[in-house]
């Protein structure tokens, strides 16, 4: 494709249309991400049902307001809490039975698990396509040239509100500063009576509950199907790669970052490699920073 | 005995070896159907299925053909190409068909072709692959519209509103590679200019990066192409950064799913479409009319659905055949040397001339521009 000269003036104001839309797909990720860190970090295992999670808010809810025609609220409410039961009962039936076995076969049993509940909600809600309304006007806003929709700053504004909530939990609850002291140490946190057990199944249910929550805020804007949650995890597991798997900031800030640059790489490189970009960034942090993925760096990663 | 009971008697026994005769000669004749009924594409394989059955059923309610009767042999490739490979060997040799319906897909028909091709029976197939019919095979028809059609209406109706400059956004999978390479190749010979050309993945779930790259660029016009859901996300995305340029869609979302997916955002979208989602606005001077009608009102009392293009493609082989059998008899040699002599031949999917180089039969004129105007489609004159 032949550059344009296109004047600089333009270019700009492409800029901050990319970093907007950036800033959106990053939140979700960020959201998902935060799903993984919380998992990993009391279980020592990657959730790849995390993705599920995702679909299933987004697909429930589609389901209690198009079948059931319940109102709004209701229907994102209801899904959220059957989202965190499936979450618990994954815990319960796949994880804590074999709870002894390697981290690497957990991680293989979610990856089972996820393609189980792809497979189920297929069969339930069949293989279309669905979107559910936004939460308020559908009229992009402008900023400076730059457009953006009120569900973007829906997204935008439910993500940080929950990042804040986290950190209230986990700094500020005896239950968020018991599975802080499993993430660091879990024997010894058992040894001073913490549950560890019960601090897993809230990691889970915490996890699918935020997974759920992200798929209802973005199911106006980039619609849902059953197997929406496979790619939209794997991007979420590269927020948390590169947010070295912290439940606060830094999966934050991997995702943002990962939304900016694909889709400034989508924008100005070649659209092409837009999922080929999150992948490069996600084996550069491999290679660079392994210790994130399996075996536990210093830093504090709650 | 008297003589005219004698006479009876001759004319009655006449009559028993005539209708015994009968017997033997009027087994029915058996046509095979290879549809992806389950699996990823059931989409197309269960109307297609449905189709044909409704159609044999029609025509054997009638009379049949020449008197006898019309039998569907239909298995399930479930989009599988050894699956579908091993149904339309046991068509040939287990069930004897004289002609084949089908397969839905691309894959399994281009997996079929050679069992047909050295079995000699003729095959019409509901998959829209070029190279299907392109190079020709003796045995092998088919009845889905090709890409190039609705590339060439596309670029006709840009030519009609003077525009040259168009940027592409295609989806990165079989079908909108496929788009793309018209798209490029056809551009020289209307005068298009392709000022851009961009994909996207068929999971993205944001494509305003490549919108606000179309926009900063030079393009008069869009042409995406793609199938559900990326295209009503594109729409939505253009509405949101207020691109002002005309959005063409391809025929890959010429359903009212898409106007659904993409809601307001779908409002002046052009896209090219074979005739059957506007059977009733079609002018009465339109040859199609008849038939589409007619499968319109069919597949809703049977089936309590809209008929699609889908099961129209699956229309058009069963009719087709029955043309060719009604002409030549049901020799699968006779039924391939008719079919080759189709000519004008209305269907649902467009007006058909089959000839020894030419297996598609259809020009674009198969399909019809439509835009998208409060919710529901219009004819774009």
């Amino acid at each position: 494709m032949p550059n344009c000269g296109c004047e600089t003036e333009t270019m700009s104001h492409q800029i901050l249309q990319y970093a907007l839309s950036g800033l959106s797909t990053g939140a979700i990720y960020s959201l998902i991400g935060i799903g993984f860190a919380i998992i990993y970090n009391s279980t020592g295992i990657i959730n790849f049902a995390q993705g599920e999670f995702v679909m299933l808010g987004g697909m429930m809810t589609y389901f209690f307001l198009s079948l059931l025609r319940l109102p709004m609220l209701a229907a994102m409410c209801l899904s959220i809490l059957l989202t965190t039961a499936v979450g618990v009962v994954f815990e319960r039936l796949a994880i804590r039975p074999l709870r002894n076995a390697n981290p690497l076969s957990l991680v293989i049993i979610t990856i089972g698990g996820s393609i189980l509940i792809r497979g189920i909600a297929m069969l339930q809600f069949g293989k279309d396509t669905h979107s559910i309304p936004a939460f308020s006007s559908n009229e992009p806003l402008v900023i400076a040239d730059a457009t953006i929709l009120p569900q973007n700053l829906w997204i935008l504004g439910i993500t940080f509100l929950i990042i804040a909530a986290n950190r209230y939990f986990f700094y500020h609850t005896i239950n968020g500063k018991a599975m802080r002291a499993c993430s660091h140490n879990r024997r010894a946190a058992s040894l001073v009576g913490i549950g560890v057990k019960r601090m897993v199944l809230i990691s889970f249910a915490i996890s699918s509950a935020l997974g759920s929550i992200a798929g209802i805020i973005t199911a106006p804007l980039t619609m849902t199907s059953y197997d929406v949650g496979i790619m939209l995890g794997l991007k979420g597991f590269c927020a948390a790669i590169i947010g070295g798997m912290s439940s606060g900031v830094g999966t934050v800030f991997g995702g943002l970052l990962l939304g900016i640059f694909e889709s400034l790489g989508a924008g100005l490189i070649s659209s092409g490699y837009k999922d080929a970009i999150a992948f490069i960034i996600l084996l550069l942090i491999l290679f660079i920073r392994p210790q994130g993925l399996f075996r536990k760096a210093e830093t504090e990663r709650v | 005995m008297t003589v005219k009971s004698v006479k009876i008697t001759v004319v009655a026994l006449g009559l028993l070896l005539l209708s015994t005769a009968l017997c033997w000669a009027a087994p029915p004749i058996k046509i095979g159907g290879l549809f992806s009924i389950t699996g990823p594409a059931s989409f197309l394989g269960e109307p297609e299925r449905n189709t044909a059955q409704m159609v044999v059923d029609e025509i054997n309610a009638a009379g049949g053909i020449r008197g006898r009767k019309l039998q569907l042999v239909a298995y399930d490739t479930q989009g599988d190409a050894t699956k579908a490979v091993q149904a339309a060997t046991r068509l040939i040799k287990e069930d004897h068909v004289v002609a084949i319906v089908g397969p839905s897909t691309t894959g399994d028909t281009m997996a079929v072709i050679p069992i047909v091709e050295r079995a000699k029976i003729p095959m019409v197939s509901c998959a829209a692959g070029i190279k299907i019919t392109e190079p020709v095979k003796p045995w092998v028809f088919k009845t889905a519209q090709n890409d190039y059609l609705a590339v060439q209406k596309i670029y006709e109706n840009l030519a009609s509103k003077r525009i040259k400059r168009i940027a592409l956004l295609t989806v990165s999978d079989s079908f909108g590679s496929s788009g793309r390479e018209q798209l490029k190749s056809l551009a020289k010979r209307y005068g298009m200019e392709i000022v851009s050309d961009d994909t996207y993945g068929p999971k993205d779930t944001d494509m305003t990066p490549q919108l606000t790259k179309i926009r900063g660029g030079k393009a008069q016009a869009i042409i995406c192409w793609g199938t559900n859901p990326g295209p009503a996300l594109i729409a939505r995305n253009a509405k949101q950064l207020g691109v002002k340029l005309p959005l063409y869609m391809s025929h890959g979302v010429s359903s009212k799913k898409f106007i659904g997916l993409a809601g307001d955002a779908s409002e002046g979208i052009f896209l090219p479409s074979g005739r059957v989602l506007v059977a009733d606005l079609l002018p009465k001077s339109d040859r199609q009319k008849k038939s589409l009608l007619s499968f319109v009102r069919d597949y809703q009392k049977h089936f309590k659905a809209e008929g699609d293009h889908f099961g129209g493609h699956a229309w058009d082989a069963v009719m087709l055949l029955k043309g060719a059998i009604e002409r030549g008899g049901d020799t699968p040699a006779a039924i391939r040397a008719q079919l080759e002599r189709t000519r004008n031949f209305a269907g649902i999917g467009g007006i058909f001339s089959y000839s020894p180089k030419d297996h598609s039969g259809l020009t674009k004129e198969a399909f019809v521009m439509l835009e998208v105007k409060g919710r529901d489609w219009a004819l774009v004159r």
